[in-house]
């Protein structure tokens, strides 16, 4: 025999086995408690033997386990919480292999929790999660009756779980139905909540619950009728309500003739098929399903003939552009992905018309220009600069959000020359409308939207360039610019040199 | 009309909404009054022969319906019957079917009546009714009607856990055509609506030190598609559906093989599609989501813009990016290992747990209950080398001889 690593108890001398009687069947404490003491004694698995109270006795010797200080030692967390869930498992074998995987830790595997594929800690696994599904199924499937007492209603349930865990889940219902008063009765034990406190008992018989209740034919009418008999799967059905808990399900007697009428139902809605259009359906038969009601009752021209002042009142001018921009029928591909056409905010005849790129994520969500990081600071520039931004006309570029997707973001994907020059037109009519003294065009592409040319943004920054209509055009870094800056000193370099470029700008603008 | 009439038709008319979860809201108990409880993971008390959980009380306010959407039972135009319950109706079955435990709760649906504002108003009703009257502590998933008033939805996000819209059909022409008051465009204005609400309700509750403000819809926002009743392939749908995940952070986009209704509009097509379509879309869902694939690659696994309906998408990836394979189980990185046909995300953590103690075979595959004729094709063992990863008949051998195979198969409504 090994020398076992822990100290035996002084005076004793082990005999052949070991009989360790617990009070309960998933009494987790008390299996701890002689655990302990075993293994302070040295006493092996394979010479001990495992029984409840009550139950049958075992082979071995009858000799209690000994009676030794039990010298406190440490085992994973991980074996724990498995085990004292999978201790509730019916199979008898249950203590002996939770005995087993906690000999091998106390004996040097400290790392057999982790080894996923060891046949104890694969059995361990498995009846933790049995006992899991069991519980979950009782969660599930339990179902109460209302029965009118005297002094008001109380609920009964009769459940059978597979595994020993009444006490475990008593819990769950409690938390759920405090306010009720409850009993939950089972082949092997019985639980009640009187409001003041949860008592256990013995077992009873599905006898001792009423068989129905008012509300059943109504549970069934619903069961019955949110069924849909085109999708017949009753093996997914079995896969989670496996037959089992049928005869303790009210709703489970409806199946039979559910799933027989089925076919016959499918085939009468086929049948039932509306034989012609009715009038109603006759709107429906649009001949051009791709173009979109709006743009063919507006009848909306290409945005490269657009006239440049549609309308003479400029506040005028800019609704019907944001009208325009909503529905029209041949925007690029990317403007269908994007939530809402983000267009320009501030007072006609602002001073500054302050241009960028394109909306982002929070633009596009909230419609409103500038909304996100980099109009946070936009705004801290505008304010270090002595510049209301509520005194300037914001805008972008390009109208529309262009992203792609990944996962629970949408990546900014850069507008293209073709994207720009789909949107120049409206920019055009924007500024027209607006009348600014100046433009301040961040970034590339908001320069290459109001100049018509590729200008390299540090090399132009700070200069006064002529724009494609009307007011020049003041060159500056987009404020995206800063945030892509990994080093915070170039970051605050950065927006120092950002609040001179709109300090410039208001000079500029007079 | 009695109760149980009212229940049969409103039920029956709510039951084309795929979504039926309770899960992912804060966790409430009942311990300190009211009644019931959310404990992070939902319930499912009944599953249908359909195959479908049964979590909650899914009905509609009313069925009557002023607009005439073509693949809906409900639509104006059609001869079903209609009912309506009151608030009050609602209310008392909810808790007298969550008393019984057949429950977790409610998904409370209306057809649009008088106008969005009415209609969203009584839907509100019932909720706040739960929520006020009775202290219910259960779950409450409301749909939310697109042009409803703010003040109305704003209600609506403190009672509910989850607010959803559907996007109904993955295109907006799709849309247009078969619903001509509806709008994608609208849809998706009103989601992103909720996505600020939700996000700012979080965020104010993070920073806010002691009166906490109140919560938005904590289990988020989800949409449904209908899959089959429009020309749009699978790649298109996926395609929508990776944007509303990015754009709008849905929890869920539930799909749902359009189903043949009673009174089917001659603007539908005759035959519903497979089934197993649908299934493949969640399939391809769950790998853009959780195995870190990209919409493009699952679609290289298909054809002309649809998954493969024989076998699984990552199968069918698999078969197509033959040079990503093999792959090594003791050496390669956890993302390669998502990748491997027949490896779920629970089985790569403890493949991964397990060999960093030992080196892997064959065995402890097979003791990890792991489908070895699945997998075997695609990975590297100690004493495991495939053979005929290029062969032509790889695909053959990995068909599954099962139901799946025959349910593929385009379904013929039969007469008789």
């Amino acid at each position: 025999m090994p020398a076992p690593l822990l100290p035996m108890a002084q005076g004793w001398a082990p005999p052949l086995g070991v009989v360790a009687t617990l009070p309960g069947p998933a009494d987790f404490p008390a299996w701890r408690q002689a655990a302990r003491r075993l293994v302070a004694a040295g006493i092996p698995p394979e010479r001990t033997e495992w029984v409840v109270e009550g139950e049958l006795p075992g082979l071995l010797a009858e000799a209690p386990p000994p009676e030794a200080p039990a010298k406190p030692f440490s085992v994973p967390r991980a074996f724990l919480d498995q085990a004292e869930i999978a201790i509730r498992h019916s199979d008898p074998a249950r203590f002996a292999l939770l005995y087993a995987l906690l000999w091998r830790l106390v004996q040097g595997e400290r790392h057999l929790m982790q080894a996923a594929t060891d046949p104890a800690v694969i059995r361990l696994a498995a009846l933790a999660k049995a006992v899991r599904r069991d519980a979950h199924k009782m969660h599930a499937f339990l179902r109460f009756r209302e029965v009118q007492a005297a002094d008001g209603p109380r609920h009964v349930a009769w459940f059978e779980p597979d595994h020993h865990i009444e006490e475990a889940e008593a819990d769950f219902f409690l938390r759920r139905f405090a306010a009720l008063r409850w009993s939950i009765v089972t082949p092997r034990r019985s639980v009640a909540w009187d409001g003041q406190a949860l008592a256990f008992g013995p077992g009873g018989r599905r006898a001792d619950v009423p068989p129905d209740d008012a509300m059943e034919p109504l549970w069934r009418a619903y069961y019955a009728a949110i069924f849909n008999p085109a999708r017949l799967k009753p093996a997914a059905m079995r896969a989670e309500m496996p037959r089992k808990y049928w005869r303790n399900l009210p709703e489970a007697a409806e199946i039979p003739r559910l799933m027989a009428e089925a076919p016959r139902r499918v085939a009468a809605m086929v049948a039932q098929a509306a034989p012609n259009p009715r009038p109603q359906d006759r709107r429906h038969l649009s001949p051009h399903p791709g173009a979109t009601h709006l743009s063919r009752a507006m009848g909306v021209a290409p945005a490269m003939t657009m006239p440049i002042d549609a309308h003479p009142d400029p506040e005028r001018a800019l609704a019907a552009l944001r009208e325009e921009l909503l529905a029209r029928p041949d925007l690029p591909d990317f403007a269908s992905r994007a939530t809402q056409p983000v267009f320009g905010e501030g007072p006609v005849g602002a001073a500054l018309f302050i241009l960028g790129e394109q909306p982002g994520d929070e633009e596009d969500i909230s419609g409103r220009p500038f909304v996100g990081p980099a109009g946070r600071l936009l705004d801290r520039a505008l304010i270090q600069a002595g510049l209301d931004r509520g005194q300037a006309y914001v805008t972008n570029a390009v109208k529309h959000f262009k992203f792609t997707p990944t996962g629970k973001r949408r990546l900014h994907q850069s507008p293209d020359a073709g994207d720009i020059t789909y949107y120049r037109p409206f920019l055009a009519r924007e500024i027209a409308a607006v009348a600014p003294r100046l433009v301040v065009a961040m970034g590339a592409s908001a320069l290459l939207a109001a100049t018509g040319r590729k200008l390299p943004v540090l090399k132009t920054r700070g200069q006064v360039v002529p724009g494609l209509t009307g007011p020049p055009v003041f060159a500056t870094i987009h404020p995206s610019y800063m945030l892509r800056l990994p080093d915070p000193d170039a970051q605050a370099e950065a927006f120092q040199g950002f609040v001179a470029d709109l300090l410039a700008a208001r000079g500029q603008a007079g | 009309m009695e109760l149980l009439q009212k229940l049969e038709i409103l039920a029956d008319a709510a039951k084309y909404d795929a979504s039926c979860a309770s899960s992912g809201t804060t966790r409430r108990n009942s311990l300190s009054g009211g009644l019931g409880s959310t404990e992070g993971s939902g319930i499912c008390h009944a599953y249908a022969p359909d195959g479908r959980c049964i979590s909650l009380l899914k009905v509609l306010l009313t069925n009557a319906c002023v607009f005439d959407c073509a693949y809906c039972i409900n639509r104006a135009s059609s001869n079903t019957p209609r009912a309506r319950f009151t608030v009050e109706e609602v209310v008392q079955l909810t808790l007298g079917f969550y008393r019984r435990n057949v429950i977790e709760g409610l998904f409370l649906s209306s057809g649009i009546i008088r106008s969005p504002d009415y209609t969203m108003e009584q839907v509100v009703r019932v909720a706040r009714s739960l929520r006020e009257e009775h202290g219910f502590r259960g779950y409450i998933h409301l749909k939310t009607i697109p042009d409803a008033d703010p003040g109305l939805l704003a209600e609506a996000g403190r009672h509910a856990d989850r607010l959803s819209i559907n996007l109904e059909l993955p295109t907006a022409a799709g849309l247009e055509s078969l619903a001509p008051e509806k709008s994608h465009r609208r849809i998706r204005h009103a989601m992103a609506g909720l996505r600020q609400q939700i996000e700012g309700a979080e965020a104010a509750r993070k920073e806010a030190r002691r009166a906490r403000p109140d919560r938005f819809a904590p289990a988020g926002q989800s949409t449904q598609m209908i899959v089959g009743a429009d020309g749009a392939d699978d790649g298109a749908i996926l395609g929508t559906a990776t944007d509303l995940y990015a754009s709008y952070r849905m929890r869920r986009v539930y799909y749902s093989a359009y189903s043949p209704i009673p009174e089917a509009s001659r603007l539908l097509p005759p035959s519903p599609p497979p089934l197993v379509r649908e299934h493949r879309l969640y399939q391809a869902d769950w790998l853009l989501r959780f195995y870190g694939f990209s919409r493009e690659e699952v679609m290289a696994g298909g054809q002309g813009g649809m998954l493969d309906l024989e076998l699984d998408p990552k199968t069918a990836w698999a078969l197509q990016s033959r040079a990503s394979f093999p792959v090594d189980v003791n050496r390669a990185p956890r993302e390669a290992l998502l990748r491997v046909p027949g490896l779920g995300a629970k089985t790569v953590d403890r493949l991964l747990a397990a060999r960093r103690h030992a080196t892997l075979r064959v065995a402890d595959l097979a003791r990890l209950r792991v489908s070895l004729p699945r997998v075997l094709p695609f990975v590297v063992l100690t004493d495991h080398v495939p053979r005929g990863l290029e062969a032509e008949g790889l695909r053959r051998r990995l068909l599954p001889a099962t139901a799946f195979a025959a349910l593929a198969k385009p379904r013929q409504m039969a007469l008789f």
